[in-house]
């Protein structure tokens, strides 16, 4: 079978501007922080940015990467507002699809399942239908004759999440209390690289865990690799939790000077400077 | 703090927010903030025991923190369409009929001031009850019309059709002057109890619309010796 293991480098070698890239997590948490880092070191620019929407989205915009954004919330949970994400949105400098939490989740399902949309009962009445003039109802063809919200499927050309534990194969396994949508992700995007705090044999995947957290199939990964603490600075349990010192630090540094210490280098390079940052504060 | 001292502000405030989660059954009481967390709290330790909480990431638990179900985001989105939940938002901006904005402030296309975006306010307010706990009643949040609908108003429910007024239900407003609902014939913001202390004139200027009055406006109920002794001794 197809061992998929790379580098997070050679993941995004596979990627391209323009294109419309899901990143999973939810807010501050398992977010695939490696991996966005390593396309902050990349030249892929022109994105279209599909997330619940955290970190990942800040650093990107900050760096000028993101076209357009479809998100319910950009947030980083223990700091209600993304500083970057607030200062792109007041500059004017990203274009925005704004839908509602569970329009988003039944836009995973719709892509996922290959549809075009699937009805929600959410959005009519707010101003969700006003800002998005592209957004469609549906009559119930029932005795009902309910309307609802027609969202169109969030479908990706790629997707990237971070989970806990995976194989090489790119079956992935998640140990916290909660999946996020990640599995979502996956199934919705045409590609799909998972990383992970650990890469483990197939077996040791269900030595200690039962099978239901095995959230993510390998039909559905191209690649996978292992990236320790690659959800840095968002929480990625039951590994470790968010660190919150570094992204009260992340969120008052000016970006530039933020991505000179931290960003400049590869991904050894920052996590050893966020260690040297912590020593400092003591 | 004994319980010879007297009720607080914060207090009042908690007994308001505990009142909204009254006779609503088997349900997931969802406060955000501290304040309705308390209260909430105090609901299912007195009056509302068979309320469901969550530990704020995705286990229910009961009071002591043992969990008792498991709720990540994707069941914890179709308890709100199931109608199972009763939601306390807090609002950067509300209006006379329910309207609320977490989004942002100014013009959507460039606003002045980006907030969180409308998050889960429009799949909330048209699926499970929705009240609103403001902690700083003032002009700057009782707005005459919202930058952003997020949390559908009763006008714009309406408006929009049966499927949105099927479910959609604003059970209160409670704010750090007193607690308001839209039991009015157009459903426009009523004043229900103003907490002890505070004056009708205060919050007519604190609000940026026409407030309807009823004849007598009652004092916010004053917590009963064991609800004080739980608030100041035990969940907190």
């Amino acid at each position: 079978m197809t061992d998929k293991t790379m580098t997070p480098d050679e993941v995004i070698s596979r990627l391209r501007s323009g294109m419309t890239l899901g990143i999973g997590g939810w807010g501050s948490r398992r977010k695939p922080m490696a991996l966005v880092r390593a396309l902050l070191r990349s030249e892929i620019t022109d994105l279209h940015v599909i997330s619940y929407g955290g970190p990942d989205v800040g650093l990107l915009a900050a760096a000028g990467r993101i076209r357009k954004l479809t998100a319910a919330f950009t947030t980083l949970d223990s700091i209600p507002l993304e500083p970057h994400y607030r200062a792109a949105r007041e500059q004017g400098t990203l274009e925005l699809t704004e839908i509602d939490e569970a329009m988003f989740m039944w836009g995973l399902h719709a892509a996922a399942n290959r549809l075009p949309f699937l009805p929600v009962r959410a959005g009519i009445g707010s101003d969700v239908m006003r800002v998005n003039p592209h957004l469609r109802t549906v009559t119930s063809p029932y005795d009902d004759g309910e309307e609802f919200v027609a969202v169109p499927a969030l479908r990706m050309d790629a997707a990237l999440v971070h989970l806990n534990r995976a194989d090489r194969l790119g079956n992935g396994q998640y140990l916290g209390p909660d999946p996020y949508f990640d599995d979502l992700f996956c199934e919705a995007a045409d590609t799909a690289y998972l990383s992970c705090e650990q890469l483990v044999d197939t077996a040791d995947l269900t030595k200690d865990h039962t099978p239901q957290t095995l959230l993510i199939s390998r039909h559905t990964t191209t690649g996978v690799c292992e990236t320790p603490n690659g959800a840095h600075f968002t929480s990625c349990a039951p590994d470790y939790g968010r660190d919150e010192a570094f992204q009260r630090h992340y969120a008052t540094t000016p970006y530039a000077q933020f991505a000179a210490r931290f960003l400049s280098g590869d991904e050894q390079h920052y996590q050893s400077q966020v260690q040297a940052w912590h020593k400092e504060q003591q | 703090m004994t319980l010879t001292t007297p009720t607080t502000r914060t207090e009042y405030c908690v007994i308001a927010c505990a009142e909204a989660w009254r006779d609503n059954g088997e349900i997931l009481a969802s406060p955000m903030g501290p304040v309705p967390a308390l209260g909430a709290r105090l609901a299912k330790s007195t009056f509302a025991p068979d309320l469901l909480l969550t530990d704020g990431e995705a286990n229910l638990v009961s009071l002591d923190g043992t969990p008792e179900g498991w709720l990540p985001y994707r069941k914890h989105l179709t308890m709100v369409t199931g109608g199972r939940r009763h939601v306390m938002m807090g609002a950067s901006q509300i209006d006379r009929h329910g309207n609320q904005n977490i989004s942002c402030i100014g013009d959507w296309h460039r606003p002045t001031r980006q907030l969180l975006g409308v998050r889960g306010a429009p799949v909330n307010t048209l699926n499970n009850p929705t009240s609103y706990w403001i902690p700083k009643h003032s002009t700057r949040v009782f707005v005459p019309r919202v930058d952003m609908i997020s949390g559908v108003g009763y006008d714009s429910a309406e408006a929009a059709g049966p499927s949105a007024t099927r479910f959609h239900r604003i059970p209160y407003v409670i704010s750090d002057l007193g607690v308001f609902d839209f039991a009015t014939p157009d459903h426009s913001m009523r004043i229900v109890s103003l907490h002890p202390g505070v004056t009708l004139t205060e919050v007519q200027e604190a609000t940026g619309f026409p407030l309807a009055v009823p004849e007598e406006v009652p004092y916010t109920r004053e917590p009963t010796p064991h609800e004080l002794h739980l608030v100041r001794e035990v969940l907190v």
